[in-house]
């Protein structure tokens, strides 16, 4: 699997906008709006390769910071002047609201074009790169507010072991969040879909990104992964509570979300 | 089937050769994709080659004992002590003034008949040897020349197509030198010559060039 995404890391973003006609970053979003992080959040976002989480985490609080910002302005209205400039000292310097993520990769390539991303795109604050293993993550027990490993999940060899993992690493009231393709069960839809899968990405992976490969590899193992009932089961095994599943697009990709008690 | 085999469907055929075309134009340094387009777009050439390298004794010579031109088996030393004017002499020479090595050639995938994959590769590989024989460099110029003649002698689409659009990236002056000398000759040539697959070069390096020409039927570079 390594190297497979070592080949990968450059053209990951690419594929992904020609594989899924950019339906993916909709997905993305979504569960940025399912996390519906306050600022003051610690996300750890686990394969997270490239930085799309991490970036959308970084957006999301910007902009619910901007908002309490506003919102304590008008409460402010029967201050001086300066008492109102004093204030915006004090908020400038804390844009994001002390909320932080750890982008947590197996992969230094991943982690390499996810940098240069930021670099690119002009996210410094609030962000750390590190290198890991997700069924063994360097982290220490209780630290972090969220997880989430989005497409990711499919990749790791004990995903037991991911799972528990990610108990361990997250605070108490710590919630967990896991974006992946899934089973779909309508049966049009699903032929459509395979149909889809097998013809065309492949295809797209070769002329692409020059690898016809792994790209096969990637349709094969989105069959072999766990449908939703299991993975729930799963989730609830490593001692998640209020483990529940929600389908998106019919169930070709599924957001699993638990909560650490 | 061989190494390196990935079966396709006619379906997954259609779409890599509308892909590879459409790539190997945006981002002419992408070979790979002019090598996929040759092996989906090949099915009637190919056998037609094949059987043209059957019907003669060296081609069928070749087909037998299936030489591959690698820098593994080439003994580059032996070439470049050659006189200068043989084919073993100016093929070294071409590939160190261009900076190219035959190792460089993509093997197939995507031929789902194993003798014919060995047709391709050899096309591939005898690419190089054409440039020698027609005198062109490997710039954009070069190439197109090159592709016209082998459009002319193997009858690929991947090479007609490559001759059709290749002059696309030209200046015009060299749209021009290609239009009234080049292209004729290459197509003069190409017509003249008999099947360019069916000479073992590799048993040819002593032989001058200039006398491999006349034997090939290639008129000489303008």
């Amino acid at each position: 699997v390594y190297q497979v995404f070592e080949s990968v890391a450059k053209k990951y973003d690419v594929m992904n906008d020609s594989m899924t006609l950019g339906i993916h970053r909709v997905w993305k979003d979504i569960l940025m709006h399912k996390m519906n992080p306050s600022p003051g959040t610690l996300l750890l976002d686990v394969a997270g390769g490239t930085g799309d989480i991490a970036f959308r985490f970084i957006n999301y609080v910007r902009s619910v910071r901007e908002r309490q910002l506003q919102r304590k302005l008008r409460h402010h209205q029967n201050l001086s002047w300066q008492e109102i400039s004093e204030s915006y000292q004090e908020d400038k310097s804390k844009p994001l609201g002390d909320s932080q993520v750890v982008v947590c990769d197996i992969n230094k390539e991943m982690l390499k074009v996810g940098k240069q991303k930021a670099q690119h795109l002009g996210y410094s604050e609030g962000l750390s790169w590190v290198l890991g293993n997700a069924e063994e993550l360097p982290f220490d027990d209780d630290m972090f507010d969220v997880y989430t490993i989005a497409f990711g999940i499919r990749n790791v060899t004990r995903i037991d072991l991911a799972l528990q993992e990610a108990y361990r690493v997250l605070k108490p009231g710590g919630r967990f969040l896991c974006l992946e393709f899934s089973h779909v069960s309508n049966p049009l839809l699903s032929r459509l879909y395979d149909l889809y899968s097998f013809q065309v990405i492949p295809v797209l992976g070769e002329v692409i990104a020059g690898d016809w490969k792994s790209y096969q590899y990637l349709v094969e193992s989105i069959r072999r992964f766990p449908p939703q009932e299991e993975l729930k089961a799963m989730i609830e095994d490593a001692g998640f509570f209020k483990v529940d599943y929600q389908n998106l697009n019919s169930g070709i990709v599924a957001i699993h979300s638990g909560f650490k008690l | 089937l061989y190494p390196g085999h990935i079966p396709t469907s006619p379906l997954q055929k259609a779409l890599l050769a509308a892909g590879s075309a459409c790539m190997a134009l945006c981002d002419p340094y992408r070979h790979d994709m002019v090598a996929v387009l040759g092996e989906t777009t090949g099915c009637l050439a190919l056998p037609n080659l094949r059987d043209k390298m059957k019907n003669h004794p060296e081609g069928y010579r070749i087909l037998q004992e299936r030489p591959r031109i690698r820098l593994s088996t080439l003994d580059v030393g032996r070439l470049r002590g050659l006189p200068d004017g043989t084919l073993g002499r100016e093929y070294v020479r071409f590939l160190e003034d261009n900076k190219v090595s035959p190792d460089t050639r993509m093997p197939p995938k995507f031929v789902d008949d194993e003798e014919l994959a060995y047709v391709i590769q050899r096309y591939r590989e005898v690419h190089d040897l054409m440039h020698t024989l027609l005198g062109m460099p490997t710039n954009m110029l070069g190439e197109v020349v090159v592709k016209w003649f082998e459009a002319v002698q193997t009858g690929l689409p991947m090479c007609v197509l490559g001759a059709a659009f290749g002059p696309i990236r030209l200046s015009a002056r060299k749209l021009q030198v290609l239009a009234t000398e080049l292209v004729p000759w290459a197509i003069r040539s190409g017509r003249n010559a008999s099947c360019i697959l069916n000479f073992y070069y590799e048993q040819r390096w002593e032989q001058p060039v200039e006398s491999l020409r006349e034997e090939i039927g290639i008129f000489p570079p303008p």
